[in-house]
């Protein structure tokens, strides 16, 4: 999109470049304009986006651009990115076992590399390739059967022996008498990281550009429907909104939702944790995950370590999680990277993730007319976040699914079509 | 972090439980005129309520029993310990999601 950095939408914003950097150093920062506007919700639109996190305002934004539909109205009960966009470990990847998924994921991909371009925002996006380490000699063969599967799918992925991954990562701790030694791994030297925050503001920037009207603090309590039972608007804590086309992309609160909206989904919200610690020099300048241990560690620029752990087991809505899941990522992280056990731990949060039972994606209408559900990315959605939006607005703009989100219909668990990426994705996601 | 009472060996730390999930889900009692639809919902669709919600816990780490516990899923505050066998209490308006168990 050669022409992007040139639209003029409604707001006319100006461009961000080294000049309008220069030229507001000479104002003290002072003047920079807002990067989006807060407008009253307006009576009614042609599309809503429930849900002001990134997969909603990439939404939001695609719809705007791809498709024309500029009368769209993203309604966040929060703050955008206040969810899981801002509580993730930010790894982004798409070496999936399956073809629906390599699909869906190597699209994003695709996206992601020309993205910071196109939304005229620095995402920080960072190729530094992902390693998962493999435990066991099971482990290290089943990783060769899937490297394979995943080449034929035309996404680039190595098996790397042991001596690699010590080439690749110095304080990792090789010691095959460890209790989950490293016996190799596989990398996608194109996966990597990007600064979560960024992708909220840089799709909320551009598709308010393009006149999307970005609703904060705007809590969806109800839906309306018409007399053949198709949907007519939400309900909100801000007053009644009309518009014959919603989709819902509210991760962990998608079944609450769903039950305003009076059907149910195969989705159960769960608690997923993460931590930082202190920042110190950096130390890796990759990402590398395990899925045996639960466990993946990058560094931010901020030179934080980034940890990730595995979901809790019970279901909740409390954004908070069990003490005893951290002990064990760090019991983990400790001895697969002994200097990391003299580190403070800066602050550690959770979000909540909506769980499907094959742990892929729900991009599906629904049982009701004009209401359509993008949910159900569970432990893995940052790394989706352009291509789910994409697809997504591609789904609610012509109502019906293009090739890539087909597979991932509400329909597959009635006809058993399920895209089963446990394990197979590679990780604990 | 949560302590759930047992009700054999009393309040205990979550790590010593496993989960298992919603409590009072039946198995359809005639698998040959079960339509695939009535077997997703029984295979794959739970509940996934933002409030209370019964579930069943095991005590792995202990008498190694299973039990129910209404819990509310939004303040972690449990509301009812109960054996296997009985019921919960309707005023928390968590009724079994299949009369047939």
């Amino acid at each position: 999109m050669a022409e992007a950095g040139r639209r003029r939408g409604p707001t006319g914003k100006p461009r961000y470049s080294i000049l309008a950097l220069a030229r507001n150093a000479l104002s003290y920062h002072e003047n920079w304009q807002a990067a989006w506007r807060s407008p009253e919700p307006k009576p009614s639109y042609d599309a809503i986006v429930v849900g002001g996190g990134g997969h909603g305002l990439a939404t939001a934004y695609y719809l705007a651009s791809v498709h024309g539909i500029r009368n769209v109205a993203v309604l966040e009960k929060g703050w955008i990115g206040g969810g899981n966009t801002g509580r993730n470990t930010t790894i982004i990847r798409s070496n999936y076992l399956w073809d629906e998924s390599a699909a869906i994921y190597e699209h994003a991909l695709k996206l992601w590399e020309g993205l910071s371009q196109e939304l005229n925002f620095n995402l920080m996006f960072s190729q530094r390739g992902v390693i998962t380490l493999a435990h066991s000699e099971h482990e290290l063969k089943e990783m060769r059967r899937r490297v394979e599967a995943i080449r034929l799918n035309g996404i680039d992925t190595e098996v790397l022996s042991t001596a690699d991954v010590k080439k690749l990562v110095p304080i990792i701790n090789t010691d095959q008498g460890i209790r989950h030694p490293v016996m190799g791994g596989f990398i996608q030297r194109r996966g990597g990281t990007a600064r979560h925050d960024a992708v909220a503001w840089g799709y909320a920037r551009a598709a308010d550009d393009l006149g999307v009207d970005i609703i904060q603090n705007c809590e969806v309590t109800g839906f309306l429907k018409d007399g053949n039972g198709a949907i007519e608007g939400v309900e909100t804590s801000r007053g009644t909104i009309r518009s014959k086309r919603i989709g819902c992309v509210a991760a962990g609160h998608s079944a609450v939702l769903a039950d305003l909206a009076g059907f149910k989904l195969p989705i159960q919200a769960r608690p997923l944790q993460a931590l930082v610690s202190e920042p110190i020099k950096p130390v890796i300048d990759t990402v590398v995950m395990s899925n045996a241990v639960h466990m993946y560690i990058s560094q931010s620029d901020k030179g934080e370590l980034v940890l990730g752990a595995g979901t809790d087991s019970y279901n909740s809505y409390a954004q908070r999680g069990s003490l005893n899941i951290i002990e064990h990522q760090l019991a983990a992280a400790c001895e697969l990277y002994p200097i990391v056990s003299r580190l403070r731990v800066l602050r550690t949060w959770g979000g909540i993730v909506d769980t499907c039972p094959d742990a892929s994606p729900i991009v599906s209408r629904t049982p009701v007319d004009g209401l359509y559900f993008n949910c159900g990315w569970g432990t893995g959605g940052f790394k989706a976040t352009p291509g789910s939006g994409h697809v997504f607005a591609d789904l609610m703009a012509r109502d019906r699914p293009n090739p890539v989100a087909a597979p991932f219909t509400l329909e597959r668990f009635k006809g058993g079509y399920l895209i089963d990426e446990h394990g197979a994705a590679g990780v604990a996601h | 972090m949560m302590l759930i009472p047992c009700p054999w060996c009393g309040p205990r730390d979550d790590s010593e439980f496993a989960y298992g999930n919603q409590a009072h889900i039946a198995r359809p009692s005639d698998p040959a005129s079960t339509s695939d639809q009535e077997w997703a919902e029984y295979l794959y669709f739970r509940d996934n309520p933002k409030g209370p919600f019964a579930e069943r816990w095991m005590h792995a780490a202990g008498c190694r029993r299973w039990f129910h516990v209404v819990r509310d899923t939004n303040s972690h505050v449990i509301l009812q310990v109960y054996k296997v066998g009985e019921w919960p209490d309707p005023a928390l308006g968590v009724g079994p999601a299949n009369k047939e168990s």
